[in-house]
């Protein structure tokens, strides 16, 4: 990135403030403070996680083995993947590669949705099998408390379904960015607000490298 | 500090005259149009919030319990609690007085996010929305704590309204952190370095990373509990396999340092207004500064103080206890600074100065009484009590309202263009005083005779001490509307203020009363440290007697 | 002043001390606020705007002063907390003494449910000898509650699903407020009671005028006897009797290390016990594993809970399967 500071074109600059170069360290520092924001809402979960997988440790490594390993596998490649692609689309933004810039954006969104299409074969899974906490739910293993069992389902719904909402809102910030490249195709690419969607999208990415050995794997 | 502003009042264009029309208001990007939104906003939940403490306050004249029904007056505290807290401690001086102040005190245009800034307020407002049709429909009786199981399984009334209401305020007060946090590192003013900057700036700074590091963990807690009132997934409620004693961990690791987001900006506040009324550069200005720091740092790991007979661990429990005393020392280390702030000051005792006064006596009472509950075997007897109820009122409203109170008068001026009425804000400092200690004082002793809070009726020997309690919130209920009358009144009928009508140090004096719309003719310089005041009486001065 | 009550009766053994802590910090507090305020006001007197005093050369600061007076109230808080945590360390830990009353108490919305040894029901109400160590064992059946003597210092959370205990030892008798401390719902104001202090002769007049219900046809059982009667209906005695190879004895269990299937070892405690009869399969003793398990009991109430515990910590011979006997100390 910094070849494009280096660069003399000159992206528009919002009034309050004084240079690009202020801009850019003020939207990147935000969305640094805003990360560490997003760290701590996750890391309530986690700790919450962490305590009750203490208290229910049988129930807990029962309950994972309902979990399906190979989707979480393949949702965790194609997250990886998609980190990449979104990588490739902001060096592209900063070499003010327009159409490509938007091809490595669409390519994150189809990977996006590939995500929640696997999520969603797998909550439905999930429910047919009465694994949704609630009145509902059935879980018989011989020698486990189906309750310890239950409130691994109820934190795996809750931060796989926050997560899920973090992917979705990503979709639609990159389905934006995209838009605003091509109705701005003819000015210089404004890079900022596609490096910042890139630092968020790496953020959902690394969630889910804690989320995915936490509840798929370790037993 | 030698801004090149000029500093007459031409009566030009200004940030409130700019545009008269509602939706100039309603859309505006306008950092100080946005912290008089949040200032009409919280006075509302003010109003709300104080007309139930006087419904309590009348409940406990006597000691049957007849004035309200016991789940009414449940309710009424419940809802004194959450209004008072989410909807207006925790926005009040970092969102009004913030807001308005920061990128003036830095010189900068606006806050590094506007947008983000006036979002803000938005979700505050759909938060305090949710939080009105949550008491209006039924209203809510578990406590602000929402401690489980009662909150998640037995509560009646609109429990999931009120838990949605504080984790959107939550998010409002987050986006108010990151916007302050990366506005103070990067919208400083030529040479306005860190150990230049203002003791409001530092504070607001140590309370932005609280905001952002604390609130998420109270969202995501109070999301949880919603979850499981809605789905009955146990995981606070220990029928369903959760664990209660949890919630209170994570409850307390935002409230806890939440009560520092309630604090730190106050003591922000004290230290422009001393400074600028001692005439005097605060006294050991390092120390100051990075006490605020070491107090948002050192937060985050007392909670469990709040949990000595709730069953944790007795070793987990004594570490909680001597950190606690560890985070009374910064506190300590402010107040004798502003105390040798006054040594060879030259004192005027305009308002502000007797607010902020009387802050330092208050704040100092709330801050001792901290240390009896951080005391383990003291706080086996008073925790829970009157006591506790006692100590943080010293702290919020001693501590927090005075000071917000003090930055109110001393900035209106500049917020307003307008002078409040002298005397009558000498008046309101004293009438706030007595009324706050009649109120509060009873309620130590009858924390250590052993009253339970949140009780409806008590045992008839200690009448007398709620008499005296109840006499006292009046008269604090009466000095709080005189304020606001006068203040009100003075929008219309008080003296035009010049630029700096109190002769004060600090680039917001340098722009005219109230700045224009870019808050700076021209881009200031600074050159000096903050407070540069010197002690011999100067011109300013004389400007300052005649005003 | 003499309608104003300043201190609540001291009535317990560790009321003086926490009480001396108390002075000792109200004395801090004192001090401190007094100090600061007389130099508010002797500054604000003599640095009057326009006074005559003498300001030349105002310090900006002054390294050796701030660290003193970061450091001194640094020293003196250290103490304070050294020293209510020992007392807080004494009252948490058992009180030492051969014959210590042993209560169970159930907190309910919006009651205490007490009983003693012999047998004896009460609510909202306490009786205890002077004297004489207290032991509470407590749980909630449903939110949190909180067991508070304001007489005598002490507080602890009763807590659902968890036992907690409180000890105390009166000193004077008397009667007390009992009070719920932690905001429990709607009638929590009401959620209050008594502790009556009775001389030991006293306390012995009262289990004997009480030893009777209230057809007074029939002395009230002791606890233990409860739960025996109880481990007989449930037919707990079908596997746990001596002798049994279906389920483990539980003679002389109480108290021992017990090892796990998992490899784990537990104490063999109240909520041991309690989380055996209500999940029968968390906690599989080892060399156990392969039998039918035993089926949880989720209906059976903390109150019978705790008489089955009674009568279990009373098993210290080998009870036959018939007419489980009770050893005498169960019954003091």
């Amino acid at each position: 990135m910094s070849d494009a500071h280096v660069s003399d074109t000159h992206l528009p600059v919002a009034h309050q403030f004084e240079d690009e170069d202020q801009q850019f360290k003020s939207y990147s520092l935000g969305m640094w403070v805003f990360l560490a924001q997003e760290l701590l809402f996750f890391g309530g979960l986690f700790t919450a996680f962490i305590v009750y997988r203490h208290m229910y440790l049988d129930a807990f490594v029962a309950a994972h083995h309902k979990l399906d390993w190979t989707l979480g596998a393949l949702n965790t490649t194609i997250l990886l993947t998609s980190s990449l692609t979104m990588a490739l689309g902001v060096r592209a933004s900063i070499m003010n590669r327009w159409r490509a810039t938007i091809g490595w954006l669409i390519a994150t969104c189809v990977l996006a949705f590939g995500f929640m299409a696997v999520k969603y074969v797998e909550y439905s899974s999930k429910f047919e099998h009465h694994l949704w906490p609630g009145g509902d739910f059935q879980f018989n293993v011989e020698g486990v408390d189906a309750g310890g069992a239950q409130i691994f389902f109820g934190l795996y719904f809750v931060m796989t379904g926050l997560h899920g909402l973090h992917v979705l809102i990503g979709i639609l910030i990159m389905a934006w960015l995209a838009v605003r490249v091509y109705r701005m195709r003819n000015q210089v690419t404004d890079y900022i607000p596609i490096e910042l969607a890139g630092l968020y999208w790496h953020f959902v990415d690394l969630v889910w490298i804690f989320l995915f050995p936490m509840l798929y794997l370790v037993g | 500090m030698s801004a090149t502003t000029s500093i007459e009042q031409r009566g030009s264009v200004n940030y409130l005259n700019c545009d008269y029309s509602l939706k100039s208001w309603l859309i505006t990007l306008d950092h100080k149009r946005i912290g008089l939104l949040y200032l009409i906003a919280i006075l509302i939940f003010f109003l709300i919030g104080g007309s139930m403490a006087l419904l309590i306050r009348y409940e406990l004249l006597t000691p049957q319990g007849d004035f309200l029904l016991s789940d009414t007056y449940n309710k009424t505290f419940t809802m004194h609690g959450v209004t008072l807290i989410f909807f207006f401690l925790i926005p009040s001086i970092p969102a009004v007085l913030g807001n308005f102040l920061l990128p003036l005190m830095l010189g900068a245009k606006d806050v590094a996010f506007p947008r983000l800034n006036l979002l803000s307020w938005y979700v505050f407002m759909a938060g305090a929305v949710l939080g009105t049709i949550a008491l209006v429909s039924g209203g809510v009786d578990t406590g602000w704590t929402f401690y489980t199981p009662l909150s998640s399984t037995f509560a009646h009334g609109a429990v999931v309204l009120a838990v949605s209401a504080a984790f959107v305020a939550g998010f409002s007060s987050i986006m108010t952190g990151v916007n302050f946090i990366v506005t103070i590192h990067m919208m400083r003013a030529p040479g306005l370095t860190w150990s230049r900057l203002p003791l409001f700036v530092w504070a607001h700074y140590a309370t932005s990373l609280i905001q952002v590091l604390g609130t998420p963990v109270i969202a995501i807690t109070l999301f949880l509990v919603g979850v499981e009132r809605v789905a009955k997934i146990g995981i606070f409620d220990p029928n369903l396999g959760g664990d209660p004693v949890l919630f209170q961990h994570l409850f307390w690791f935002y409230s806890h340092p939440a009560v520092y987001i309630m604090i730190l900006p106050g003591m922000g506040v004290i230290s422009e207004v001393i400074a600028c009324f001692a005439r005097r550069r605060i006294f050991g200005y390092d120390f100051v500064a990075y006490s605020s720091l070491a107090i948002a740092v050192l937060g985050f790991f007392v909670w469990g103080h709040h949990m000595f007979v709730s069953g944790q661990s007795m070793y987990a429990g004594m570490v909680f206890s001597v950190i606690t005393f560890l985070v009374a020392i910064p506190s300590a280390i402010k107040i004798f600074n502003w105390t040798a702030t006054l040594y060879k000051g030259s004192i005027h005792l305009a308002a502000p100065m007797l607010f902020a006064l009387s802050f330092m006596g208050l704040f100092t009472i709330g801050g001792l009484t901290g240390l009896f509950l951080a005391s383990m075997a003291m706080d086996i007897h008073l925790h829970d009590t009157y006591f506790v109820v006692a100590h943080f009122h010293y702290v919020m409203v001693g501590g927090q309202i005075i000071a917000f109170l003090a930055g109110i008068h001393f900035w209106w001026p500049k917020m307003t263009g307008r002078m409040y009425p002298e005397g009558m804000g000498k008046l309101s400092a004293l009438v706030t005083f007595i009324g706050f200690n009649l109120t509060f004082m009873p309620q130590f002793i009858l924390g250590y005779m052993g009253m339970p809070r949140r009780y409806h009726s008590y045992p008839e020997e200690w009448q007398v001490l709620h008499v005296l309690s109840s006499a006292g919130a009046s008269i604090l209920a009466s000095g709080f509307i005189l304020t606001i009358g006068y203040l009100i009144w003075s929008l219309w009928y008080g003296d035009k203020a010049s630029a700096n009508p109190w002769g004060a140090k600090g680039l917001e004096w340098q722009t005219p009363s109230p700045p224009p719309t870019e808050n700076f003719a021209t881009k200031p310089v600074v050159t000096e440290e903050a407070y540069h005041y010197t002690p011999e009486l100067r011109e300013e001065e004389k400007e300052y007697e005649h005003v | 002043m003499k309608g104003i009550p300043f201190f609540p009766e001291q009535a317990s053994k560790v009321a003086p001390e926490v009480d001396l802590i108390y002075y000792v910090l109200t004395a801090l507090t004192v001090f401190f606020s007094i100090g600061v305020f007389a130099a508010i006001l002797y500054f604000i007197v003599k640095y009057r705007a326009g006074s005559k005093a003498d300001r030349s050369r105002p310090p900006s600061h002054n390294m050796p002063l701030e660290l003193t007076w970061s450091v001194i109230p640094l020293l003196m808080s250290l103490v304070v907390f050294g020293w209510s945590a020992k007392l807080f360390i004494e009252m948490q830990k058992p009180i030492p003494s051969r014959d210590a009353l042993e209560i169970i108490v159930i907190g309910k919305q919006w009651m205490w449910h007490l009983q003693h040894p012999t047998g004896q029901r009460e609510n909202n109400t306490l009786h205890i000898p002077v004297g004489r160590p207290v032991k509470l064992t407590m749980i909630s059946q449903d939110v949190l509650h909180s067991f508070y003597v304001p007489a005598f210092r002490v507080k602890q959370d009763v807590l659902p699903g968890r036992y907690t205990t409180l000890w105390f030892e009166a000193t004077k008798t008397g009667t007390y407020h009992l009070f719920c401390a932690e905001y429990c719902g709607t009638k929590h104001a009401e959620m209050i009671g008594t502790v009556t202090v009775l001389s030991e002769e006293g306390y012995e007049t009262w289990l004997e005028e009480t030893q009777w219900g209230i057809r007074a046809a029939q002395r009230t059982e002791s606890l233990a006897e409860q739960g025996a009667k109880l481990f007989t209906r449930l037919e707990c005695s079908g596997c746990h009797s001596p002798g049994s190879t279906s389920g483990p004895p539980l003679a002389g269990m109480f108290g021992t290390q017990r090892a796990l299937s998992d490899g784990r070892f537990v104490t063999a405690d109240e909520g041991y016990i309690r989380d055996s009869i209500r999940e029968p399969q968390k906690m599989i003793l080892s060399g156990w594993e392969d039998k039918d398990g035993m089926p949880p009991y989720p209906t059976i109430d903390e109150q019978q809970i705790l008489q089955l515990i009674a009568y279990i910590r009373s098993l210290k011979e080998l009870p036959t399967a018939s007419t489980p006997p009770l050893s005498d100390e169960a019954e003091g």
